[in-house]
Order: structure tokens, then sequence, then C-alpha cells
């Protein structure tokens, strides 16, 4: 989810969980060595990420976009061909590590994605993986 | 000057400044090479094939190794905001950074300490976090895509990730999209859109769009945007109103993409091969 406007500091992503699990929910994640910012209660609702796709049929390539990422394979090698979009700085580490891979044999881009211009293209890469039936 | 700012999608890159030369489907700079597949390497090409061809000195860049981690950037903001007012630039094009609201506040505060602020271009991360920290007025040009144009347009979306639905329902729809970020004060004076057709807008509304040549496999390519965002950086280093800079930099990124005779799988650097012969063609139509 999207933080708060008082929380915002760039590229932010919030876990909401209910307050009384608070404490335990803290005690799991750093026993994970996954330590939140802040762990504060909120009022209004939060943002949800994209869930809205966009898919383009070039014949034999396709792409599909979600928010700001777009990913095209080749439909006959089922080779990534193209990442773009985004703006966050993994976007061009991504695409050196991704494109001129089979996307059943390339690392999910959650794995090597930091960003949520990566998350992005994590949502962009199951949609096409969906779409293929991989 | 003409400064480029960016990062390289490499761990361990330092902090480097200075002219970066071109060499083939690379770009080198204090003995790095950096290959241009996209990203801030493409509109640093982009930009010094553009600058060459204009008859221009060579833009200045300044560069730093981030991989999505943000350490890479945090180091290139402080660095900016200590030596870059000194710096006299013209023109500045702000490119992929770990958006860094505060950090971002503290480069543009020191940019206007200096007095006389330079043409401020914004893309990829840096736009994000100029509109996050509600000074997006404050710059002549953004260069969104029709998802990020609906990332502006929405005033409680932090990022394109957020963008809320009913309004990417709306991409269809450029003109309202683009009142929109006018109205929420989320856009900067010109706004370069790019789509099938591109668009360029002032708050006063759409004063052109570019639409041939058509070349459908562009939007796919890693880097195009990028290396329109270098073309036009170079026009209004050059002396072009941002608007009219805006327009010529979207006919010659069409033809450079139409020269490289594209596929889907085309890889950025071969249209930035083609800038200096469409920049000429373009700028021959115009004049």
């Amino acid at each position: 989810m999207g933080p708060p406007p008082e929380l915002r500091t760039g590229c932010d992503l919030v876990i909401e969980f209910p307050l009384v699990e608070q404490l335990n929910i803290l005690r799991v994640l750093e026993e994970n060595s996954i330590t939140p910012m802040e762990a504060v209660p909120v009022d209004n609702p939060l943002l949800k990420p994209v869930d809205l796709f966009q898919t383009r049929d070039y014949g034999r390539y396709l792409m599909v976009r979600a928010a700001n990422m777009k990913l095209t394979i080749d439909k006959e090698t089922l080779k990534i061909v193209n990442i773009s979009g985004g703006g966050c700085p993994d976007v061009p580490y991504l695409g050196a590590s991704l494109v001129g891979k089979d996307i059943r044999q390339a690392p999910p881009p959650k794995e090597v994605g930091h960003t949520l211009c990566g998350y992005a293209l994590q949502l962009a890469y199951e949609e096409m993986m969906r779409q293929c039936s991989l | 000057m003409l400064a480029l700012i960016g990062t390289i999608p490499k761990k361990d890159f330092p902090l480097v400044s200075g002219t970066a030369a071109l060499n083939g489907n690379s770009v080198s700079m204090d003995s790095h090479s950096i290959p241009i597949n996209r990203g801030t390497p493409a509109l640093v090409a982009a930009a010094s094939m553009a600058c060459d061809a204009l008859g221009l000195p060579a833009p200045f860049s300044f560069l730093v190794g981030d991989i999505g981690l943000g350490d890479g950037s945090r180091k290139l903001y402080e660095h900016l905001k200590a030596h870059l007012p000194s710096m006299d630039a013209r023109v500045i094009a702000f490119h992929y950074l770990q958006p860094d609201v505060d950090w971002h506040n503290q480069v543009l505060w020191a940019l206007e300490e200096k007095g006389n602020l330079p043409v401020l271009i914004a893309d990829a991360g840096y736009m994000y976090v100029a509109k996050m920290s509600g000074f997006a007025g404050t710059y002549d040009l953004f260069t969104p895509d029709i998802g990020e144009l609906a990332f502006l347009a929405d005033e409680l979306a932090p990022h394109p990730f957020y963008t809320r639905g009913f309004i990417l329902h709306e991409e269809d729809n450029v003109p309202k999209l683009v009142k929109m970020a006018f109205e929420g004060k989320n856009a900067a004076s010109t706004l370069l859109i790019k789509g099938p057709k591109d668009y360029i807008c002032t708050k006063e509304g759409i004063v052109a769009t570019v639409d041939v040549p058509c070349v459908e496999a562009l939007e796919p390519i890693g880097g195009t945007g990028d290396t329109l965002s270098g073309v036009v950086a170079a026009l209004t280093y050059g002396g072009h109103p941002m608007a009219k800079a805006a327009t010529i930099a979207a006919k010659v990124n069409r033809l450079a993409g139409k020269l490289a005779n594209p596929t889907p799988a085309t890889q950025v650097a071969e249209i930035i091969k083609e800038i200096p012969k469409a920049l000429e063609t373009i700028l021959d139509d115009v004049e």
C-alpha cells in the first residue's frame, strides 16, 4: 500500500496490519532482519498498487504495461526483448539483467529490483506469464 | 553549460563528473566505459550526439552507480547540493535518481539561493520526486509517457505505482489528464507527453502534437524516452524556446527511430546513431 502524505519520503511501500497485532508483527519482522522505518496508526484509506494492465500485440512480439513499466517478449522464443518506462535507478539495472533471457528462466523482477518501479515490472511479468499460460 | 544528472546501473560505479566521450555503443568518462542500453547513458549519448550536430559544447554529466538501493543517488544529491549551483549551468536535465523528497528540496533550494534558476528539465525518477515535492511548477519541462501523465493528473499519487484506477481509465483522454495535472499544480510549465501521438502542452492547453512518422515498434524499446529527453535538452541549450524545442525533439526522435528500421527487439543504441541525420532533416524543414 502507499503511505499517507505525512510519511512519504520518495519511493515508499507500507504494509497494513491490525494495530492489535503490532508487537507480534514487529517481533517477526525483526527476527527476519526486516526493520520497518516506522510503525504508525493511520485513519484514512491507503492508496493501493495499480491493478490495471495494458497489453499490445505486435504480431511476433507482445508487450504488457503495468503502471509505468513495460515488458516485451518475443512470442516465438519467449525471450524478453525489451524493458522500458519507469524512473527509479533499478530500471536500467533490471533491463541489463533480464533483456535477452528466456522469461521462463529469467529471475522474476522482484528478485532483482528494489523499488516501486521494480515492483510494477513484477506485476507486468506476472501478467505476461498469465497471458502466455507459463 | 548543459548539465546532465543521473545514475548508472552498476553497484560499484563511483561518482564522476565531466564530459563523456562516445565510443560506438558505449560512453566513456574518467576511464569508465558505460554501455548505452537505456537510462541515463542513453540520455548522455543522445544529448552529446545532438549537441555535436548543433555545434554546441558537449554536455557536462554528473553520474553515479545505483541499482535501486538509493545509496548512489543520495551521494549524488549531496554532491549536487554542494557543487551544482556554482557550475552556472544554463540548462539542467535531471534523470534516473532514486526519488527522495528531502534531498530534492535541498538541491532545488541551493540552486534558488544562487539566484536566476537555470532551465530545469526533469524526467524519470526526478520527475516523480519533483511532483511529490510540490515544486513541480518550478520546472520548465517534464517528459511523461501516458501512464506517467495519469500519475501527474492524480493529486494523491506519490508514485505511478499508486495511480488510482479511475484516473488510469482516462488514459485515452489526454486533454483531460493534462488539465488535471496543471490544475493540481503537478505539472512543469511545459509537458512533452510521449505516446502514439506526442503532445506538447502548457497551462494554456495543447500547443502542438506530433504523430509522424508513426513507428509503432518504438514504444516497447527501452531508452527511447531517454533519447527524447537528451535531444530536447540539447535543443533548449541551443536557445530554442521550450515548447518549440519539445516539438522539434519529438519529430527528431521519431525520425531517428524510423531511420533505424526498428522492431520491438531493437536496442536504443541503433536509434541514437541516427540522431544527427534526423536532426538535420527536421531542422531543415523547420527553417
